[in-house]
């Protein structure tokens, strides 16, 4: 078919041109024009952004290492030389809780990959496969759920031990019953679509069908979730942590440089004040992305 | 109906003997021996024997397992290391105090969390909307024991107004209350909110408007009695959710409550205790959820499908807030 040049036409035609968007934006380009609508998602994700690189550059920012003790300088109130002050080992709080960021994110990064391969796998996988295996697999997560995930993560810990890998296994396991229930759901809702039934109806075999009409399909709230959890796992761990049921001392968790400063929260509240700060200010951006992505993903949610 | 009742009943069986052999294999996995922790260092290799073999120890784990469900049967939850009471007589006050808590903090929580969601819904898509999702959303990101620091700080530090630690004065319930309340709002706020809005949507809103009805009847008569449903369903759930959850709070604030009974006893590695208060929490939460289905089902006879049919799986997880 030749091209017709009417005046019209190509009038629209340079209209298109100097439009920004695509004609036919992707389903990820709506949702991502959805997102930067929103004021307060716009706001997490900046402050989420900040966070990781403070995390990636810690050694810059931090003015001193985050374990050295100076005698010379204990229990310093915030000053020019001590941001957020000292504690009681002459430690830079500032500098701590730099650090903190780093290990915070990658724990909480780790413990949120950890909980999506096992128990969002076997949600997905239940919601997937449906019949006898979707029972026999809730019915597992029926148990786990029995027990709050708080106190589970704690028993795992105390058999475990302190440290960062069995914290990550603490939660993971603690997290498993909610992770596969939501996986579930997500494939569930995606499941019951006509298209899915069409696809198998022309023959598409099952590796076609999950990954190329289920997973980009349920992707979006999976999304969501993740970016709930790592909210979810900054909390578990720095209240573990700050009963001393989680990581081991010298670690710059926030959680444990809170538990540091518990005794002194009388006389030097500062020692506790930033930390918290910063756990309440992670978890806050981390929150308030994953509500805009909620709303960019489905706004049929809303 | 009697049925459904004895049905669920039947299915708490295989999730209590689920959950005491996960907490069963964990004491077996655990590096440590018992007896020496209970005859302290000094002990002699003999007396170590003789209480491993008192304890039972030197059995194989399975016999172990069934010896304790045989007890469990009986009401016999073993007796703590620590003490040599039995786990269950320790628990049960301490049941007590958690439950006066939770009690105070679900109240708290639904009460902010329904005025909130309320509001949010009658004025969607304004600024109040915006900043009462702002506002839950904030204390969702609050770890309880940050909630509990900054109480202790301001409450009891700078005004004296309520004690700091322990539950001897009836005001100190109230900061532990605070603190478990406090962030569960979001939540509320979220399913009141998105049930208001789907209430008012409804053809019999229509109706009551059609008819001439007062927007403020309409609002209070007509919508939020309909939308409560999934609310004090919601309210159902996190009551048995926030008894065994109370465990960093309850340690925040030195009560002597089920959970710190349990974080004691993990740091004190105190086996028996952990494995009875995680039991009989499980049991506590899963005897709440069934009586709230049923009263559910009482309550509102349209329910008997959805529940009835759902089963144990439609018990719903708890959105993010840990």
């Amino acid at each position: 078919m030749s091209k017709m040049h009417t005046p019209a036409m190509e009038k629209i035609e340079k209209k298109n041109a100097k439009r920004k968007k695509p004609l036919n934006p992707t389903p990820a380009y709506e949702s991502w024009k959805r997102f930067r609508r929103n004021p307060t998602a716009t706001i997490g994700l900046i402050v989420v952004a900040a966070l990781i690189l403070v995390a990636i550059f810690a050694p810059l920012i931090a003015p001193y290492d985050f374990q050295t003790q100076d005698y010379a300088a204990m229990m310093q109130k915030p000053s020019a030389q001590h941001l957020f002050g000292t504690d009681q080992f002459g430690r830079d709080i500032f500098s701590r809780c730099i650090y903190g960021a780093r290990y915070s994110l990658i724990i909480a990064l780790f413990c949120t990959i950890a909980a999506f391969f096992s128990g969002g796998l076997l949600g997905i996988i239940a919601g997937y496969f449906g019949g006898k295996v979707d029972t026999v697999i809730m019915r597992i997560m029926d148990i786990f759920q029995a027990i709050p995930m708080i106190m589970m993560a704690m028993c795992i810990v105390a058999v475990l031990g302190n440290g960062i890998p069995q914290l990550v296994a603490a939660i993971m396991f603690a997290s498993m019953p909610t992770m596969a229930r939501n996986n579930r759901a997500a494939i569930l809702r995606v499941r019951g679509n006509d298209y899915i039934e069409s696809s198998e109806a022309i023959g598409c075999n099952q590796f076609q069908l999950i990954l190329k009409h289920m997973i980009p399909n349920a992707v979006g709230v999976m999304i969501i979730y993740f970016v709930g959890f790592l909210a979810v796992s900054i909390m578990m761990m720095s209240s573990m942590s700050y009963i001393g049921v989680g990581l081991a001392a010298p670690t710059p968790e926030w959680g444990l440089i809170l538990n540091d400063g518990k005794s002194y929260l009388t006389s030097a509240p500062y020692m506790m004040l930033f930390p918290a700060l910063m756990i309440m200010i992670t978890c806050f951006a981390f929150n308030l992305m994953g509500d805009g992505l909620r709303d960019a993903f489905d706004p049929k949610l809303k | 109906m009697l049925k459904y009742i004895i049905k669920r009943i039947l299915l708490l069986i295989p999730i209590l003997l689920g959950v005491s052999a996960i907490i069963f294999a964990l004491k077996t996995v655990t590096p440590g021996d018992p007896a020496r922790q209970i005859l302290g260092n000094d002990a002699t290799q003999e007396q170590i024997d003789a209480k491993r073999e008192e304890l039972g120890l030197n059995d194989p784990v399975v016999v172990q397992y069934v010896r304790y469900i045989g007890g469990v049967v009986r009401g016999d939850f073993g007796d703590s290391y620590r003490t040599g009471e039995p786990v269950l007589k320790e628990i049960l006050p301490r049941l007590k105090t958690s439950g006066v808590i939770t009690l105070g903090a679900v109240a708290i929580g639904a009460f902010l969390g329904i005025i909130l969601g309320i509001l949010s819904a009658l004025k969607k898509y304004t600024w109040v909307d915006s900043l009462v999702l702002v506002i839950s959303m904030f204390f969702q990101s609050v770890p309880e024991f940050v909630v509990g620091l900054v109480l202790i700080m301001v409450l009891a530090v700078n005004l004296h107004l309520l004690p700091t630690n322990g539950i001897e004065n009836p005001l100190g319930y109230i900061m532990p209350m605070l603190c478990i309340g406090l962030p569960s709002i979001a939540s509320y706020t979220r399913i009141t909110r998105s049930s208001m809005l789907e209430v008012l949507g409804e053809d019999y809103i229509r109706t009551a408007r059609a008819k001439g009805q007062t927007e403020h009847n309409i609002t209070y008569h007509h919508a939020l009695r309909n939308a409560m449903i999934p609310v004090a369903q919601s309210i159902g759930t996190s009551l048995g959710n926030s008894i065994g959850g109370g465990m960093v709070v309850e340690t925040v604030f030195g009560v002597p409550g089920v959970g710190k009974y349990i974080v004691d006893s993990i740091t004190q590695r105190n086996y028996p205790s952990i494995l009875g208060g995680a039991l009989i929490i499980a049991i506590v939460l899963v005897v709440i959820n069934l009586l709230v289905d049923i009263a559910f089902v009482l309550i509102d006879p349209r329910l008997k499908t959805t529940i009835i049919s759902g089963g144990a799986s439609r018990k719903k997880s708890k959105p993010a807030a840990a």
